[in-house]
């Protein structure tokens, strides 16, 4: 590997052959990364907690085993971070909530087992709107955090943590979340690559819930080989976790290579209307001529209900949400409001109040009331009928194109504080991400570009299970976009 | 739709959910903007539309009934705001024991 270079500036790729070469140790590359921590999070507050100890500790055990001539494994010695919303046993969880502030949980979610399975270092616990419902990073009870390429902006949301850790070389690798667009928009908006599985490609076991009939888990890396890497450790059945897919998974990493000569790719008339930064739109266009460049058949698709996605998903996603977060009770683990006069319900209304911040409340009340009696078939019902008249669109584009590329998000990453007052305006942002979370469909996002210094996203989405086809498209992007890579304060644009 | 102090009360009872008088002011200005906005699916004729709840053509696994690993009382109890060491603790709710 590149000698020059700092370490932290290495690919999964690099330093997962430079550990398993011994070319470098695992000890020597998890210190290099726990230092540019120590040395940037002070202004980013990309970590919620740091697992100095534990993270050095594995190390050294990758090492030994490297001493003893055991295999080399999928992720050795590489470095990785994890959502806060992800259980990792021992090492404290609170997705970024006071509710579970020192709550230590005992057991690993079954993509953290994995990971350590394949060798990763878990390196920490990063930083996230509380219990994932947001797109900004401001809604943690750990404060807000920074985008890398510009320290007063947010990083996106909810995983805003995980992609400006990866933006700014803190970890090469992080695992997010993807309710509604929570792994894809902080990656447009931190400019690395972002990706949500299909619904039950990756198991949810141990990842705390928020929605669950549109959750799923995911990587984020800075290249798409990192990101496909990343997929085949985290990607497959599980037992623990009854909606994961039993369907085989694939080299998706070997995969990307292919090439799209002749892919048909979908432009959604409805994502390149109004309401987008000009910036983006005309970033997005070059990223659409990059794959036609590398052989892809471009061509007009309708989907038909996307304005409806945003009533659909904050109406299903804030119903699932009341029903998942009532066990936020004070009795068994989690905050627990004091007074000895009080009563159990008054116990629970106390906790609760305390213990979530604003969004959450303000979800869990819009939640419960879509879910109450006589007010059910008028929202919640209403909400599950379109959501069928959402997939169905999609259903019908991908009968003529292979892929639909859109824009990510419509707008770049926008200064902290601005939009906070006004949560339909921040849910309005979503409107690009949210209709292939409703179909559980697979979406990834890649830089592709840049407006005003800041990084835009290119959205690209398939089939159920069309990874390996979705990977080989950003591979194809990647290959012609100039400034992938580009590292936030220099050489960009 | 209109939804007054008493409908976002009950809201926030079930949902146990203290609300001071302030934050009941908020919750009802919040409640009816959005509500206002999602009532535009109402342009939807959906009566022929069967309900997605779950996006997966999936059957429920199944799995032997085999006794596995769980937690120890005291893994249990670490997490615990209050604990007497084989339990959680919690307010009295039957009126008259002791």
């Amino acid at each position: 590997m590149n000698q020059e270079r700092p370490l932290h500036r290495s690919s999964v790729r690099e330093l997962r052959d430079a550990v398993a070469s011994g070319e470098r140790s695992a000890e020597e590359v998890t210190r290099a990364h726990l230092d540019r921590i120590r040395e940037t999070d002070g202004d980013w507050n990309a970590f919620i907690h740091v697992a100095d100890d534990a993270a050095l500790a594995a190390a050294q055990a990758v090492d030994q085993r490297r001493s003893a001539g055991e295999p080399a494994r999928a992720l050795e010695g590489v470095p990785v971070a994890i959502k806060d919303q992800i259980v990792t046993k021992g090492i404290p969880t609170t997705a970024g909530s006071r509710m579970l502030k020192g709550f230590v949980p005992p057991y690993d979610a079954t993509v953290v087992e994995r990971l350590r399975a394949a060798g990763a270092i878990i390196i920490g616990k990063t930083n996230q709107d509380e219990f994932a419902m947001g797109s900004s990073n401001e809604n943690s009870a750990h404060g807000p955090c920074a985008n890398p390429w510009d320290g007063t902006r947010v990083p996106g949301g909810s995983s805003g943590g995980s992609a400006a850790a990866v933006a700014g070389g803190q970890v090469p690798l992080a695992l997010g979340t993807d309710t509604g667009g929570s792994i894809r928009q902080p990656a447009s908006l931190c400019g690395v690559v972002g990706l949500k599985p299909t619904y039950g490609r990756v198991s949810r076991r141990g990842a705390i819930a928020f929605a669950s009939s549109l959750d799923q888990i995911g990587p984020l890396g800075r290249t798409v080989e990192d990101v496909a890497l990343g997929l085949e450790v985290l990607a497959g059945a599980d037992s623990r976790d009854s909606t994961c897919s039993t369907e085989p998974v694939q080299d998706y990493s070997a995969q990307i290579e292919e090439g799209i000569a002749g892919l048909r790719v979908g432009l959604p008339e409805e994502y390149f209307g109004e309401g987008i930064e000009p910036g983006v739109l005309d970033s997005v266009r070059e990223g659409v001529r990059r794959l036609e460049a590398e052989g892809a058949v471009v061509q007009p698709v309708r989907l038909p209900h996307t304005e409806y996605s945003i009533a659909t998903y904050y109406l299903l996603a804030t119903a699932e949400a009341s029903s998942n977060l009532a066990r936020y009770d004070g009795i068994r683990y989690g905050h627990r409001a004091e007074g000895e006069d009080l009563g159990l319900e008054e116990l629970y209304a106390q906790t609760r109040a305390e213990g979530f911040g604003p969004e959450v409340r303000r979800r869990i009340m819009l939640g419960t009331f879509a879910l109450s009696s006589g007010y059910y078939d008028a929202f919640y019902d209403k909400a599950q009928r379109v959501r069928t008249l959402i997939r169905d669109d999609f259903v019908a584009a991908f009968e003529q194109v292979d892929v639909l590329a859109t824009p990510t998000s419509p707008v770049v990453a926008f200064p902290r504080g601005s939009r906070v007052d006004d949560p339909l305006q921040m849910y309005l942002m979503d409107i690009f991400t949210l209709s292939a979370s409703l179909a559980g469909l697979p979406g990834i996002s890649v830089p592709c570009g840049f407006s005003d210094g800041l990084p835009v996203g290119l959205q690209l989405l398939a089939a159920p299970l069309q990874e390996s086809m979705l990977l080989r498209a950003a591979r194809a992007h990647e290959r012609q976009f100039a400034d992938a890579g580009a590292w936030p304060g220099e050489g960009g644009p | 739709m209109d939804i007054d102090d008493a409908g976002v009360r009950k809201i926030a009872a079930l949902a146990r959910l203290a609300l001071s008088d302030e934050e009941l002011a908020l919750q009802r200005e919040g409640l009816q903007r959005i509500l206002a906005y999602v009532k535009r699916l109402d342009e939807l004729d959906t009566r022929d539309v069967l309900p997605t709840s779950h996006v997966l053509d999936m059957h429920q696994p199944f799995r032997p009934d085999e006794v596995g690993p769980t937690l120890s009382t005291e893994e249990a109890l670490a997490n615990a705001p209050r604990s007497d060491g084989e339990s959680f603790v919690v307010p009295q709710v039957i009126q008259g024991a002791s």
